[in-house]
């Protein structure tokens, strides 16, 4: 029935792993998951000064680093090339135009300028070693930020979390369930919070947050 | 809506992120080819179903999306103590 499917010889083997730079050498367009929203257009035609202003930072890098907290070769690894240590649970850290979450014990998610991403990537895989792993999301998540006077209205209508201050201080991050769909919510300030969203949810949540937002009047910008 | 604990994440979230899988404390047969089928059976198909406290393998799943353990009345829906898999339960009876 079981088969041995490793043997010694196998394991002790230098794993190779297959690395791909997901920018294009070629010079091909791409298009974030709201392109077909048209953003730079609402954001020149539209209300001016709404209660809540949405932003979509699009085409960033996003890295999901995994290991084991307690691997001195994967947290030193970290903090060697992004200068900030790993944060623990529910929280983030900030370094220039670098960011990293706390997703779950042994996740975080990286978020970095878009072109950097496979280099980063590579300095990572260099300063790491014993049991890890990084993958490259770029591809299937944006970046949305919420900010404004009723943002946080906005956030009480989409999410059971608590968002109140007690319970949600500025550097918190948290994933929890938002309209029908899931999001990754840091706050990244007194009146502004960071939303990470699913590539093929970012249409609904566009239609949901100009539906949530209009009673407060909705600002985009680029 | 009540909130569970999530011992991962170290704090109290909806209901909403979290689904049940089952009973907790299952293990599977060291020596799957040479168990008995009764073994085997057991460990495939045969779950409790008790009136009062019991052990239930949950998953954070809009959350970290790990796995943890409840210990909870099935007769009063009372959630007596999460713990993480690996643990063993403080609420017995």
């Amino acid at each position: 029935m079981s088969e041995v499917i490793a043997n010694n010889e196998v394991a002790s083997a230098p794993v190779l792993i297959q690395q791909m730079d997901q920018l294009s050498s070629q010079g091909a367009r791409a298009e974030s998951p709201l392109y077909h929203a048209d953003l730079a257009s609402v954001a020149r035609e539209g209300n001016q000064n709404g209660g809540v202003v949405l932003q979509e930072v699009a085409l960033l890098g996003h890295l999901v680093l995994r290991g084991n907290i307690n691997n001195a070769g994967f947290t030193s690894g970290v903090e060697k090339v992004l200068g900030m240590a790993l944060p623990g649970s529910l929280q983030s850290a900030e370094n220039g135009d670098v960011s990293l979450r706390w997703i779950a014990p042994d996740e975080w998610l990286l978020v970095v300028p878009g072109a950097q991403a496979f280099s980063i990537e590579r300095e990572l895989r260099d300063a790491m070693d014993g049991h890890i792993a990084i993958v490259n999301v770029s591809g299937g998540q944006t970046v949305l930020n919420l900010s404004g006077a009723n943002a946080r209205d906005v956030l009480m209508k989409s999410t059971g979390y608590d968002v109140h201050d007690r319970n949600f201080p500025v550097g918190k991050v948290v994933t929890t369930t938002f309209a029908k769909s899931q999001a990754v919510i840091r706050r990244t300030g007194e009146q502004s919070w960071e939303l990470i969203i699913r590539r093929s949810f970012s249409d609904y949540l566009w239609l949901w947050l100009q539906d949530a937002s209009a009673e407060f009047g909705l600002t985009v910008r680029t | 809506m009540f909130e569970i604990y999530c011992p991962h994440c170290q704090e109290y979230r909806e209901e909403e992120e979290f689904h049940a899988s089952g009973e907790a404390h299952i293990s599977r047969p060291l020596d799957p080819d040479n168990c008995t089928d009764e073994e085997w059976a057991q460990f495939l198909y045969f779950r409790k179903n008790p009136r009062g406290v019991h052990h239930e393998l949950w998953v954070h799943a809009a959350g970290c999306r790990k796995f943890f353990n409840i210990t909870r009345d099935t007769q009063t829906y009372e959630i007596k103590e999460t713990y993480k898999v690996g643990e063993q339960p403080t609420v017995t009876e």
